[in-house]
């Protein structure tokens, strides 16, 4: 089981627990705002953008090229920006925090 | 406005229907919400219908991915009816009815019926058993397993659209055999222009799709182990599955019992109100005056499903807003990825852009006079984005400085200044 934080725009922090699935389902699952996920998940829509807690990042395996093509030119985009689709949930992730984008 | 007494119906539960009504409790709807739909599945995402869960050896309906849990569903308190058409609706009464005989008054009522796949009146198909289209999860669980229990893997595919060719790269990835008839002298004749229809013909001719334009079906005829479809040039093909992808057709009955107007779907304003009142019409189906590109229309994709339901939810409680959202597709064949943003339709010229050091990557800028319309980015998210933005902030861009890929891709090599713009 993985902790996920998810910290909204307006500041609240949400902490969730799974076993599978992308961060960007978790988030949906349980309404974070700013998490759309409109594509479902294929890496085509950029309504999934968060920045990772910078700790983590260097664990994530690294974005695809399409990944960071996409982020290059999104609004709020920093180092440590990920479309968050793109990140598996397992025990790898356990206690990341993500900061949603926009 | 003071909901709490209120009924909300919303017929269609895909991508509009269901997030319409997980938009309607986020703008505060404190009455009950009916989310009703003919197909029994919880509501499904459809695009990967004839991506990933046609490419995929595994079946079974458990792979088809939610729009939102069924747990979200009860959270928000949404009354779900799955698996139930609606036989009628009595305007005076403000009512519908269901195929189980239930009777649903509504105050607000929300047309998210989308459109069904349109079959070809050829000679034989009606009777023809072996023919599938592909707008369902039924649907691609009938191809699913056609094809796998087919001994040949002979797919025949009428129809050169995404569906079609996205289907095509699908089962082709499964080792199928597969043949796309294109009866217009190209692939995608009526969605994308000459240069990008031109690199997915090569694209799919290149991975062993065999595709023949300018043939139309005219006879299918259905023997015991295969199906024979003969064409207009004489050409005859032989298939263990047939799989028509011809375009798609509104489905206007619940407007029609109501009388709202319809033309090539169903009639909105900028509110996305029908011609009736407190009737309100979304994604697929509706037929809406889009002021940046200034032309009526129809969409049918995911993006305009899902904004049309924000903003009808909006709408419904009483904040007025109207619908303006550049609209952006995508398909995935094979290791490509097209996205697109904006309209071309009525473009007066265009540039393509390659990258100096990709392979597979470019994207095609396409303008109005000065204006920037459309991008189509082919393995290219950095022009999908850009594109997008500078179509959504009306930015003057110089087509000359994109086409020359000697510029970096940054969005101020590419901005009109003061200096050069006339």
């Amino acid at each position: 089981m993985a902790k996920i934080t998810y910290i909204t725009k307006a500041g609240e922090e949400i902490q969730l627990e799974a076993n599978s699935g992308s961060l960007m389902e978790l988030a949906v699952k349980h309404k974070v705002a700013g998490i759309d996920g409109d594509c479902g998940g294929v890496c085509s829509c950029a309504t999934c953008h968060v920045h990772v807690a910078p700790e983590f990042y260097q664990k994530l395996d690294a974005p695809t090229e399409i990944e960071s093509d996409m982020l290059e030119f999104d609004d709020n985009v920093t180092e440590y920006s990920r479309l968050c689709c793109q990140i598996p949930i397992s025990a790898a992730v356990d206690g990341i925090t993500v900061n949603v984008a926009n | 406005m003071d909901t709490t007494n209120l009924n909300c119906v919303i017929i269609g539960a895909s991508h509009a229907g269901a997030n319409c009504a997980m938009e309607l409790r986020k703008q505060g709807w404190q009455g009950n919400i009916y989310l009703i739909d003919a197909d029994a599945h919880l509501p499904y995402h459809r695009p990967p219908l004839s991506k990933e869960y046609l490419s995929k050896e595994e079946e079974g309906a458990t792979k088809f991915k939610p729009l939102f849990a069924l747990e979200r569903y009860q959270e928000e308190e949404i009354t779900l009816q799955l698996g139930l058409k609606v036989t009628k609706v009595i305007k005076k009464l403000k009512s519908v009815i269901l195929s189980n005989g239930e009777t649903i008054r509504y105050d607000k009522l929300v047309i998210a019926t989308g459109a069904s796949a349109i079959v070809p009146p050829i000679e034989g198909i009606e009777s023809c058993r072996k023919v599938s289209v592909l707008r369902s999860a039924k649907d691609a669980i009938q191809i699913q397993q056609d094809f796998k229990t087919s001994t040949n893997k002979e797919v025949v595919i009428i129809g050169g659209g995404y569906i079609g060719l996205e289907t095509a790269a699908s089962l082709r990835k499964l080792g199928g055999n597969i043949t796309v008839l294109e009866r217009e002298e190209r692939i995608l004749a009526r969605v994308a222009p000459i240069a990008l229809a031109d690199y997915f013909q090569e694209l799919h001719t290149a991975n062993g799709v065999k595709i023949h334009t300018g043939a139309s079906a005219i006879k299918i005829i259905e023997t015991d182990d295969a199906i024979e479809i003969q064409c207009n040039n004489r050409n005859v093909f032989t298939a263990d599955v047939l799989i028509v992808g011809a375009g798609v057709k509104p489905n206007t009955f619940v407007a029609e019992e109501i009388g709202a107007e319809i033309n090539n779907g169903i009639k909105v304003d900028e509110n996305l109100q029908t011609t009736v009142e407190d009737v309100y019409a979304i994604g697929d189906v509706a037929q809406f005056y889009h002021p940046t590109y200034k032309e009526w229309m129809r969409l049918e994709s995911v993006q305009n499903a899902v904004d049309q339901a924000k903003i009808v939810a909006c709408n419904i409680i009483g904040n007025r807003q109207n619908y303006n959202a550049i609209p952006w597709f995508w398909s995935d064949q094979y290791h490509v990825k097209l996205q697109m943003v904006g309209l071309s339709k009525g473009f007066t010229y265009m540039v393509i852009r390659t990258e100096a050091d990709k392979k597979d990557c470019f994207s095609i800028w396409y303008f109005k006079n000065d204006a920037l319309i459309a991008v189509d980015a082919v393995n290219n998210g950095k022009a999908f984005v850009l594109g997008g933005k500078f179509i959504q902030n009306k930015i003057l861009v110089d087509p000359l400085k994109i086409a020359d890929n000697t510029i970096p891709f940054k969005p101020n090599n590419f901005i009109k200044t003061e200096i050069n713009a006339h």
